[in-house]
Order: structure tokens, then sequence, then C-alpha cells
């Protein structure tokens, strides 16, 4: 078992037509992925050559929902059509669109996420997240998939590249999924989202949470954790040694109440009993005593 | 990006909200012809992009034309939380009858608009926030909508302004809202609003903050701050070849992929230090993902040019960055910098993408200064000692 995606989701990829859209569909391939069209418009009918197999361009993602069955949109357009990408997947019934784009307005995040959360049928992860896996059924996005074998942990995390080093290290004890949720300041997914499904997922045993500073998004999931999760938990947060954001107006802090600092996010993780390592491989080290005491 | 004051106010003018007279002026002297222009009593603002300048000191009253002079040459170059002021906005005095607080921000956790409005605004909203927080009106911002007449109505009356100023005040919200949706603007906050005695209200400061993401939309170029010397030159030229660095105070010069690697490796290499005689890292620099070997020879000239390093180390973990990239782009930066008089030993750890033939590129240069090591922890270890050594 896995979370939001399995071995049976289609998935196409709107801006399979660019050279980012083109490379990663190829590595979602040969994860193991059913990719199963692109979504371009003004290229409907045209098709790409990906190693064994052929795939057919829409102009829209509602006709190529509809020829194709797919349920998965990953999002590899540019910013300023980043927005009008996502409502269009969101207005086909799309049940998950992954927005890989780096630089969204805030916006039109906020703008999309409103669409989505009215329309009720899709649920967004990103946008700027690299995406997600479920090692050995199917990769939506730009995770590489051969650095890690599939197993029985969940792992959310804001960074890219934290979470592939994760990843890594507990390679040989293996992930259920792995979801990137991105760093922007306005995201359709949460650490709380992933955790109430990993907790819901019989396929996985343990959850890898990997935090970053800034706002307080590791303080609500800790509260959420306290209250929601009994599977074990451990997390890794980067950045106390980083410089302390400059903090402009009072607004921010009245409305969260928090620091956002890494410290800060330590301290109330502990404070719910989940086990903070203060490294990559401690935190690595600290999930595989977990899962040794309960073995 | 964050507005200074006077930017911030212009972008109100723009929108109709109601600001008092100003003028910029970075030396005592524009400060009192400034002054003589406005006629009447002014207020000296030191310009920096953080708040509590009033409880700073920053913020003082001027009668006059000489008294402006006086009370700028106190605040230009004022420290103010680690901002120096390096303008001063000379405004004409205004009396504020009542001062309230109004704000819109992005509101993470409910991934909408938040509107904030208080009858209680001035220099302690936190407080009345922390023990009061019926004094402060709260409301989520449906994007879709704005803040239309009605609903600026509504916040003004739970925010609980005296009903004779819910007309003026809806007004400038829905002004306010203008600023925020048309420019892309993360945050716009006014404290104080203030109320005169006949009943204007306006905006006496102005904290914004623009989304960069959106930059593409719009022209902001007049926002663009100077070019600077020192610390702050070595981040523009980084800027300028699209890497993000920031300098810190350390001696361990860092390079990775990835917001969140690199600050990792920054709190690694500063765990290493804590036993390896105190070296701390001396900067956070992204190169970001599938970077080239042009970029790192260019991270690593950055790096390089930092007096402060001693020792750097490079910390890749290839996702869709390719090792062997890295490497080239490690060798030919050597061979560029050679000639330079390179003495800093350079600390390498590559994982992921290519990793195998990354290190083979490193190991068939043998370079002298170039030491690779295989796990995070004990490149840092590394990296920290050969710094303080
Ligand atoms: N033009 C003006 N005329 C008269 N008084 C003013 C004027 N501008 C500011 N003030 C007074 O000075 C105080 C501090 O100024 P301002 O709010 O601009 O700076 P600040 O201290 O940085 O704000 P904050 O504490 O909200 O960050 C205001 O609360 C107001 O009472
Ligand atoms: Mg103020």
């Amino acid at each position: 078992m896995a979370v939001f995606l399995t071995k049976d989701s289609k998935v196409l990829v709107q801006g399979m037509t660019g050279a980012e859209g083109a490379r990663h569909t190829a590595r979602m391939l040969a994860a193991g992925t059913e990719v199963v069209a692109g979504v371009t418009p003004g290229k409907g009918g045209q098709a790409v050559d990906f190693a064994d197999r052929r795939l057919p361009v829409f102009g829209t993602v509602a006709e190529a929902a509809e020829r194709t069955g797919a349920d998965v949109s990953v999002v590899f357009v540019p910013p300023r059509f980043t927005r009008s990408a996502v409502e269009e997947a969101i207005d086909a019934g799309i049940g998950l669109c992954v927005v890989i784009t780096e630089g969204v307005p805030v916006h039109d995040t906020i703008r999309f996420l409103a669409r989505a959360r009215a329309a009720g049928t899709t649920r967004v992860i990103g946008p700027n997240c690299p995406g997600l896996i479920s090692p050995g059924q199917a990769s939506a996005g730009i995770i590489p998939a051969d650095i890690t074998t599939a197993g029985r942990i969940g792992l959310v995390s804001k960074s890219g590249t934290l979470t592939y080093q994760l990843m890594y290290e507990l390679r040989d004890v293996g992930f259920s999924t792995a979801v990137g949720i991105g760093g922007d300041p306005v995201i359709g997914t949460t650490h709380i989202d992933a955790l109430e499904a990993f907790q819901a997922d019989p396929g996985t045993d343990a959850i890898v949470m990997i935090g970053e500073i800034g706002g307080d998004a590791e303080e609500r999931a800790a509260a959420y954790i306290e209250e929601r999760v009994t599977k074990p938990v451990v997390a890794y947060v980067a950045g106390f040694t980083a410089p302390e954001g400059k903090t402009m107006g009072h607004a921010g802090a009245i409305v969260s109440g928090s620091a956002g600092t890494a410290q800060a996010k330590k301290e109330a993780l502990e404070k719910v009993g989940v086990r903070v390592g203060k490294t990559p491989s401690e935190t690595a080290r600290l999930m595989r005593e977990l899962l040794g005491a309960r073995s | 990006m964050d507005l200074y004051e006077y930017q911030a106010k212009q972008l109100f003018a723009r929108h109709g909200v109601p600001v008092p007279p100003g003028r910029v002026a970075a030396t005592p002297e524009e400060a009192r012809s400034a002054a003589t222009e406005l006629a009447g009593p002014t207020v000296i603002k030191a310009q920096v992009k953080t708040g509590g300048r009033g409880k700073a000191g920053g913020v003082r009253p001027a009668p006059g034309p000489a008294s402006a002079h006086t009370e700028a040459a106190k605040v230009l170059g004022m420290d103010i939380k680690g901002h120096t002021a390096e303008t001063v906005l000379v405004e004409r005095a205004t009396v504020a009858f009542e001062e309230y607080y109004a704000a819109y921000l992005v509101d993470r956790a409910n991934k909408t608009f938040l509107a904030m409005v208080s009858s209680e605004g001035g220099m302690d909203i936190e407080e009345v926030a922390a023990t009061r927080p019926e004094a402060l009106a709260m409301m989520p911002v449906d994007p879709a909508r704005g803040v239309d007449a009605e609903t600026a109505g509504l916040l003004a009356a739970r925010a609980g302004l005296p009903a004779e100023v819910h007309a003026a005040v809806a007004d400038v919200l829905v002004r306010l809202w203008r600023v925020m949706a048309e420019e892309d603007a993360l945050l716009v906050e006014v404290n104080p609003l203030a109320c005169t005695q006949d009943g204007r209200v306006l905006a006496l400061d102005g904290k914004v903050t623009l989304d960069d993401n959106a930059a593409f939309r719009h022209d902001r170029d007049a926002f663009a701050d100077a070019p600077a010397g020192g610390s702050a030159g070595l981040e523009a030229r980084a800027a300028s070849r699209g890497l993000n660095y920031v300098k810190l105070d350390g001696e361990v010069g860092v390079i990775g992929n990835g917001a969140g690697l690199v600050m990792s490796t920054l709190d690694v290499v500063a765990y290493a230090g804590e036993s390896a005689g105190g070296a701390r890292p001396a900067n956070f620099l992204d190169i970001g993902g599938g970077a080239s070997a042009q970029v790192m020879a260019d991270a690593l000239e950055i790096v390089l040019s930092d007096p402060d390093v001693r020792a750097v180390l490079v910390n890749v973990f290839g996702g869709i960055t390719a090792c062997d990239a890295v490497a080239n782009g490690i060798v030919s930066a050597l061979e560029m910098l050679g000639d330079r008089g390179l003495r800093h030993p350079i600390v390498v750890r590559l994982d992921g993408n290519n990793a195998e033939a990354g290190l083979a590129v490193l190991d068939a240069a043998r370079h002298p200064l170039v030491r690779v090591v295989p796990t995070m922890d004990a490149a840092a270890e590394l990296a920290a000692r050969l710094a303080a050594a």
C-alpha cells in the first residue's frame, strides 16, 4: 500500500512537450509509472516518443482525462501559466494534481487552492515541490527512483534534497510513499495532510517528517500528532544555524504566535514525544532504533 | 521583497490610500530643504526595512527646517535591529486623534488571505493581540471576491471602530486590498492608521512585502536596491549568476544543492565545529537543482573570494543534479582559480545520481587540495577541522 499514488494511478503530464516535462516523463516511465498522456494547449494531436512507447498529447486536460482515464496530473508548466494549468486539472476533476513548478506567485496559488477546495475533488501537492514517489509502484514528479526501495516508512518533507538524503540513508528499510510537499508559504498538501494519510495507510508502519525554518507548519503538525497519530514519528528540522530572518510587520507573529525557528519547532515536536534528529544521519538512526524496538 | 516605508506609501498613493505628504532625504541638508518645502511641523523617520522604529528612537518630531536638519543628523546612520538608516522620510506631522491598525497578510495555515483590523493601533499592537485578542478583528478574505465595500464595512464594525469613521475606514480598507491584490503583495500593514480630529483617515506607516515570484508581471525597477559593497557585493555577484548566496560569519565555505540540504549542512558543520576548534559555516550557497559544471565553478569562485573562508565543503546529493557535472565543475573551477594562488582545502561529498562517475572525475584529477569523504557528517567534520587548523 501507499498514500496518494499507487501502481494503479494513471498519470498525465501538463507541459510534457517542454524540455523539463519530457525529461521527467522519461524518468517517471522508467520508475514504472503508468504515464498515459501529455497536455499542452495548442499541441493536441501530437505525440512524444519515449524509450518503449509513444504518448499522445492532448490540447486540454478534460480531453486527456476522458480519453485515457488519467486521475493524476503532474504540472511542469512555467510560473505564469501554472494557475490556469492547475485550474484546468481541477475543473476536469483530476483527483491528484502535483505542481512541480517553482516560482508560482502566491496569489495564484491561493486562487487555485480556493478553487480546489470549492470543487472538493482534487488534492493539490505543491507548488514548488519534487512531487511524490511510492517506490516500486509509481512516481509523480522528479524524485529519483533509484536511491531507495519499497518498504514501510512514510516520509513527508518541505525540502527536496533532504527527502532524497533521508530516502537514501534508509534505503535498506524502504518507503511506502515519500511526499515532497514543497517549500512555498502556501501549499496544497501540508505535513498534517500527509500525516493523516500515513496514519490511515495499512502499508505504513512509521513516519519520517522533515521540516525547516519559517512558518509554523511543524508546530501545527506536532499538535496534530499528539491528537491523532499513533504510529511512531521521527523528525528532522533544518536551519538551526540559519541567520534569523528579518520580520517586517507585526502581522505574521500575531497570527502564528511562533518564532518559526528550528529550535521552536524541535521543542514543539519533542514535547509531544516525537524524537528529533540533530542531523539527517542521526534521524535515520532514530528511525532504525524505533523500528528495531518494535520488531 | 520588503519595501521601505516611503516606497510603500508610493504604492498607497497610487491606489488612493491617503498618506501625509513627505520627501526622502539622504543628508541633513536635504532634510532641511524637504521640511522647508513641506512648510510646517514634520516628523523625521528612519527608512529601514524593519518595525519598531518609533521605540528605537528612529521617529522624531521636527517642528521646522532647522530641527529637521538636527533630527535627521541623529537618525541618519542609526542602527535599528541591524539595519542602518541610509535615508529618512521627512513627513508632514499629523496629529492622530485615534490610532487604528489594519493589515492584510497571507495566512499559511488556512491557505488564504487574512484581514486584521483593530481600533487600538499604535506601537503596542502585539501586546493588544496577546492580552486582548477580542480587540483585534480577524477575518479570512475570499481570494476571488477580495475586500469590497461590504466586507470592509463588516471589518470596521467587528474591529469596534466608532460608527462615524466606518465609511472612511472602509474606503481605505478597500483601497489597501487593491494594493495587496494588484501589486501581488504578501503583506500590507498600516500601523497606525490615523484618524484626525476632523475625521480624515490616513496611513501614517506602511509595511509592504511584495512577492518576488510575481515580479514578471510588474514594473518594480524603482524599488530595486542600489548595488552595495562588501559582503552585500558578494551576494549581488552571486545573484547575478543565479546563485542563492548568503554571507555568514564563520570560516567553512558551504556549497550544496537544495535549500533544505544546504541549511542542514550548515547545522552539521556548526555541530562539528563545536568539537573542532569552533569553526562555523561562512555562508549559505544553494546551487539549485540540475546544476551544470559552470554553476559549480561560479559557486566555488564566489565562496573562495570571501576572505574569511579557510576551507570549503561541497555537499551534493544528486537528485536531478548529476554528480559528474558537479565534479567537472569543481575540476574546471580549480583550473581557473589555480593561477590565483588557491590554497584552501576543498572537502567534497557526492551521493546519488551519477555519484560514481563524479568520484571518478575527482579521482582522475588528483588535485592536492581536494579531499573526498563518503558521508555528510564525516565531510563536515573534516572541513571544520581543516578550517580551524
Ligand atoms: N507623519 C506623522 N505625524 C505624526 N506622528 C507620526 C507620523 N508618522 C508616525 N508617527 C508616530 O510615530 C509612531 C511610530 O511611527 P511608525 O509607526 O511609522 O514606525 P514604527 O515604530 O516602525 O512602527 P511599528 O512599531 O508599527 O513597526 C506612530 O505610531 C505614530 O504615532
Ligand atoms: Mg508603525
